[in-house]
């Protein structure tokens, strides 16, 4: 007899705790009519970046390749005529990327970025092979100011022998200074 | 044998040794810089510091150098020692304040040594804040790049080019912290071994150019062992691949062969595998046209091609594998399969085979050349047709220095020391040849002669150090003198090694100089002899045996055969062009060969064979060593279109075909097994590396360092789903890093090491864990198997060769041709290549000064020669010191194939 008084009471319970809810907040966000707030650290869509100039900053070092753990990166190292090393290609296969952010964390230029963009849903998995013209940016990213190649002491065009930062000029081998 | 007590545990080294080569050797791992097992120490980095004790009770002790301190008996030393420690740490941290923020654009990063001592002193954080000095590169030809801002003033690179390798053109200039090292101004480093730079030095100031226009890190190439094909030397080589295309080759060490080094024609020829004409798939000629057909299609046709012709012939080459010329000798019977090389060339190669096989002196392998402390070089021009063996020569010369220096009990590891003691003195090396040689500077005295002459002359020493070979009569007295000194001289020597080969074109050359050897072994001497032979593979062509590709071509000619069966060979480098355009009309074309040679350009079929890289195969060097070279990638991975086989397995798919039988041969062991089970000369090489069935704890080796990188994406523009690794049936290694990895350096078979890595050690200085001792032979036993040894029963008085030529007599107006090589060009593979290609001499003929003088012709003047009925014009090169009478046709691309020995008449070319 205890067990069925109680058994109603549940139920009633129930019915009356699902009726208050018809006056609370809504829960359910209205995606994808709303967008939805990520923070700018959020790791989603892998991106590469130019540097302050509007020069490329990959220097195709493979770095991210081998720090991705799901080896998802590939790239060829190519040299342009002013003596910039560049990706010849880029290819991040989205269908194998955890979006670990690890190949952010290995690149010494700056140059890929995860961004907060998410949605990368696509019918055919063939599309989630992006290239080098899928993921180049033009502008710096989350990083305004880095230009590797003022850090560097490989000559560019532009920018000779030691006028890199904290470069002295270049030696004459010839002087008989001391 | 000494004890010595390294952080309290005992060790047992060897007391000749200093501390950081013990150490390295007993596994313990000590920072350096300036030292190198073929350098010995200078003590310049200041980077192995170690602390040592007076004795286990001295708790003080005092930092030393370990590389400039002797592993004594009774050493106490401490490696861990914090002031040691933190000593190694500010030294690195010294070293690399002017070192410039380059590692993402720098060619070493992965593979530097400099990278790897920094982790391992764990040196983090830059405390110089003010500038850093910088230099101007220079432009050091088509093989090797230059970044001066990386150096780290180790004085390595000019060690190695000038003391080692003998270079003039790389030195040290500028003071204290101006130093620079390169050349005098930009040009091209004329050493023959510049391509070492690039390993040597610890940083990257000397990078690999013909790498860097599709450059990759190490880490991401996928390699195999393999042989290098330039010479008959077999040295041991690491090539690298990343999609699809070779991208570059390193040294692989093998303690008795090649040991740290290579020459340039090894290192930066391997450009012709990438070159986009070469055939990749199986073709036909229809209407005139070769065009692709299927793998099935083409064996289809060559069978029935073999069963519809009235006979066929199959011409082998030296510069396949054993494997693939016994598989074309099955294909087509052992009667109808002929030697590849030029007729004139096989006998000689057949030769210098009897010699090692019949005679009682062993070949020299390269450590065995530099354990020498006397040599004679008879008619051939190492530099040029096996350079490896004329760097060996230099140690030779150098040794008298390391002697020197044992005798005020001086250890040889004091490269400072050697070098002061030693200062112009040399062990003698005598160099008697056609034309001057690039290690003249070497010789005790040069002797400048004909072939004939230089036969009579190794005759002559022979007679003097052995009465009972044959005497030479009549010879001049300069000659007589010069026999006396030379036999004298290896007289005395303790250890001598005689070089010569088929460079000089003459059967006598080669008498003689296995006469000297034979004699110097009559009397009890220890000597070894160096037969220069022109392919990878001549020796093991010339013991699986044929007839001459003279007896193939007439059996053509004469219309006993109409199918003609061509294996990795362009017949124009073997016979007159009129010859080969008469014989191919008259028979059915089908090829095997990786290249578009003019042959194969001919072929009704042609089968797109696979090189060194994409084959595995066995080759037989000079030292009668078999080597197995394995395939380094899977051409159709990347490009799906590719059909690429080993010739030996299509050549056994024909047959297979023919007989309407399926193929025998599963795997390369398979044929491996065949070829030793029927030819008993090659009886072992299946021991040259492990079978197939292999395993370490159940894996394959990895050809993969573990880090290779973009697996899921590097074939996804392709195909998003991932097709399996491409399977490896024929050996025991994976096209993959899953397998071993070598978790222990050592501890996979030498002849099965594709890449040099250890936890630690990235750069190539990694080999150091790979061997007994440093510097030493590899752990288990260096890799390739001795299949040439001397007969055990010898007789007491060797079979002595004698048929003593006469004196060469010059004719007014003729002239006796000889052929000249040289290490960029006479090779045909290698000539290939675009790097290799640029450093090719232009075509040329060549006449001795004063003889030219006589006709009037100018150096560089157009002349018309005139040989058996061919005539070609060339520019004519003086040669001062070209034995007169001769006219030397280089072995170059422009310069037709010629038979020597002949004569020819030579004249001003109209225009010129």
């Amino acid at each position: 007899m205890k067990a069925i008084l109680s058994g109603i009471w549940s139920n009633l319970r129930s019915m009356g705790m699902v009726f208050t809810h018809s006056w609370r907040k809504r829960d359910t966000l209205m995606y994808p009519e709303v967008p939805i707030y990520v923070p700018p650290r959020y790791r989603g869509r892998i991106v590469l970046t130019r540097d302050p100039d509007g020069e490329e900053r990959c220097v195709a070092c493979n770095l991210c390749a081998a720090a991705c753990p799901v080896g998802c990166i590939s790239l060829q190292k190519a040299e342009r005529e002013d003596g910039r090393w560049y990706p010849e290609f880029f290819r991040i296969n989205f269908s194998r990327c955890i979006f670990c952010g690890y190949c952010e964390e290995a690149c010494p230029t700056n140059a890929i970025q995860l961004t907060p963009d998410y949605e990368l849903g696509e019918y055919r998995r063939q599309d989630l092979v992006y290239e080098k013209e899928h993921l180049q940016i033009d502008g710096p990213g989350k990083y305004h100011d880095y230009n590797f190649y003022r850090m560097s002491g490989m000559a560019i065009a532009g920018k000779p022998k030691g006028s890199a930062a904290n470069e002295t000029p270049p030696v004459d081998v010839k002087s008989l200074l001391p | 044998m000494a004890i010595i007590h390294v952080d309290g545990k005992e060790h047992t080294v060897d007391g000749a040794d200093n501390l950081l080569k013990a150490c390295l050797s007993l596994g313990l791992d000590i920072p350096y810089f300036c030292w190198h097992p073929a350098l010995g120490s200078v003590g310049s980095c200041r980077q192995c510091a170690v602390k040592q004790y007076r004795d286990q009770n001295d708790t003080v002790g005092r930092i030393v150098m370990s590389c400039m301190a002797p592993a004594s008996d009774g050493t106490w030393i401490s490696i861990d020692d914090a002031e040691a420690k933190s000593f190694r740490e500010s030294v690195i941290e010294w070293l690399m304040s002017n070192h410039p923020h380059d590692c993402p654009v720098c060619e070493e990063g992965g593979h530097c040594h400099l990278q790897d001592m920094t982790v391992m002193t764990g040196h983090a954080e830059r405390k110089y804040r003010f500038t850093k000095r910088t230099h101007n590169n220079q432009d050091l030809g088509p093989f090797i790049g230059h970044e001066m801002n990386r150096c780290i003033a180790c004085y390595r690179c000019v060690r190695y080019y000038k003391d080692y390798a003998g270079g003039k053109d790389l030195g040290v200039y500028g003071s204290a912290s101006r130093v620079y090292f390169g050349r005098a101004e930009d040009g091209v480093l004329e050493s023959e071994f510049s391509g070492n730079l690039t390993e040597v030095c610890p940083t990257g100031v000397f990078t690999d150019k013909t790498h860097s226009e599709r450059y990759n890190r190490k880490w991401d190439m996928q390699f195999a062992p393999s042989i290098c094909q330039g010479c008959s030397v077999g040295c041991n080589i690491s090539p690298g691949e990343r999609y699809g295309e070779l991208r570059r080759i390193e040294n692989r060490y093998n303690g008795t062969v090649n040991h740290h080094f290579l020459c340039d024609r090894g290192r930066f020829g391997y450009g012709f595998v990438n070159n986009a004409d070469r055939p990749r798939q199986p073709m036909v000629k229809r209407d005139g046209k070769l065009v692709t057909v299927s793998a099935d299609e083409a064996l289809l046709n060559a069978a029935n091609l073999m069963k519809t012709a009235k006979g066929v012939v199959g011409i082998g080459s030296p510069r396949a594998s054993l494997e693939s010329n016994f598989a074309l000798r099955q294909l087509v019977g052992a009667a109808n399969y002929f030697d590849g090389h030029a007729a004139a060339e096989g006998a000689l190669v057949k030769r210098v085979t009897e010699v090692l096989r019949t005679g009682p002196v062993p070949a020299a392998s390269l450590r065995g050349i530099e354990s020498a402390d006397a040599a004679f070089v008879l008619g051939e021009d190492v530099m040029n047709t096996a350079p490896r063996v004329a760097m060996a020569l230099r140690q030779v010369a150098r040794g008298r220095a390391t002697q020197m220096a044992a005798e005020k009990h001086i250890p040889d590891w004091q490269a400072i020391a050697i070098a002061d003691i030693g200062m112009h003195h040399k062990h003698p090396i005598f160099i008697a040849t056609t034309d001057a040689t690039r290690i003249d500077e070497l010789a005790k005295e040069t002797v400048r002669a004909a072939p004939a002459d230089l036969a009579r002359l190794g005759y002559a020493v022979a007679h003097l150090i052995d009465p009972a070979s044959p005497a030479v009569a009549d010879l001049d007295a300069a000659s007589a003198v010069r026999a006396k000194l030379i036999a004298e001289t290896l007289l005395a020597a303790t250890k001598t090694v005689i070089v010569s080969g088929t460079g000089a074109g003459s059967e006598s050359v080669i008498n003689a100089a296995a006469n000297v050897a034979w004699a110097l072994h009559a009397r009890g001497k220890t000597v070894e002899l160096v037969l220069a032979v022109p392919e990878a593979n001549s020796i093991g062509t010339a013991l699986i045996g044929a007839a001459s590709i003279d007896e193939a071509f007439k059996a053509i000619e004469a219309g006993k055969a109409d199918t003609l069966v061509v294996l990795e060979n362009d017949l124009y480098r073997r016979a007159p062009k009129a010859r080969v355009d008469a014989v191919l009309a008259k028979a059915k074309l089908v090829v095997v060969d990786h290249q578009m040679t003019d042959t194969a350009a001919q072929a009704e079929l042609l089968f797109s064979a696979g090189s060194f890289a994409e084959a595995d195969g066995t080759l037989v060097s000079n030292e009668g060593r078999a080597q197995r070279y394995f395939q380094v990638y899977e051409p159709a991975y990347y490009k799906p279109e590719t059909v690429i086989r080993e010739s030996w397995n299509w050549l056994h798919g024909v047959r297979a075909q023919q007989l309407g039988q399926p193929a025998v041969w599963a795997q390369l062991d398979d044929a491996t097994a065949e070829v030793a089970a029927v030819m008993p000369m090659l009886a072992r090489i299946a021991e040259a590396a492990p079978s197939a069935k292999f395993r370490i704890t159940g894996m394959k080796i990895a050809r993969e360092p573990h880090r290779y990188s973009g697996r899921t994406a590097m074939r996804a523009n392709l195909s998003v789903h991932e097709p399996r690794q491409p399977q490896d049936a024929d050996t025991a290694l994976a096209f993959s890093m899953e397998g071993h990895n070598g978790v222990q350096a050592g501890d996979r078979p030498a002849a099965l090491t594709p890449f040099a890595w250890a936890p630690g050690w990235n750069s190539p200085q990694s080999w150091n864990k790979y061997t007994d001792t440093v510097g030493g032979h590899s752990l288990g036993g260096d890799a390739g198997v001795r299949i040439i040894e001397p007969a055990a029963n010898a007789p007491k008085v060797p079979a002595y060769a004698n048929h003593v030529p006469a004196a060469f007599k010059a004719t007014t107006g003729e002239f006796l041709v000889v052929a000249s090589q040289h290490i960029f060009g006479s090779e045909e593979l290698s000539a290939k290549a675009a790097p290799v290609q640029s450093r090719i001499p232009a075509a040329h003929v060549a006449l001795n000064a004063a003889d030219a003088e006589a006709l009037g012709l100018a150096d560089g003047a157009l002349v018309s020669v005139q040989i058996d009925g061919l005539s070609v014009k060339l520019p004519l090169q003086r040669h001062a010191e070209l034995a007169s009478g001769l006219l030397a046709m280089p072995l170059l691309p422009g310069v037709p194939f010629t038979l020597t020995g002949g004569k020819a008449t030579i004249s001003g070319a109209a225009g010129a």
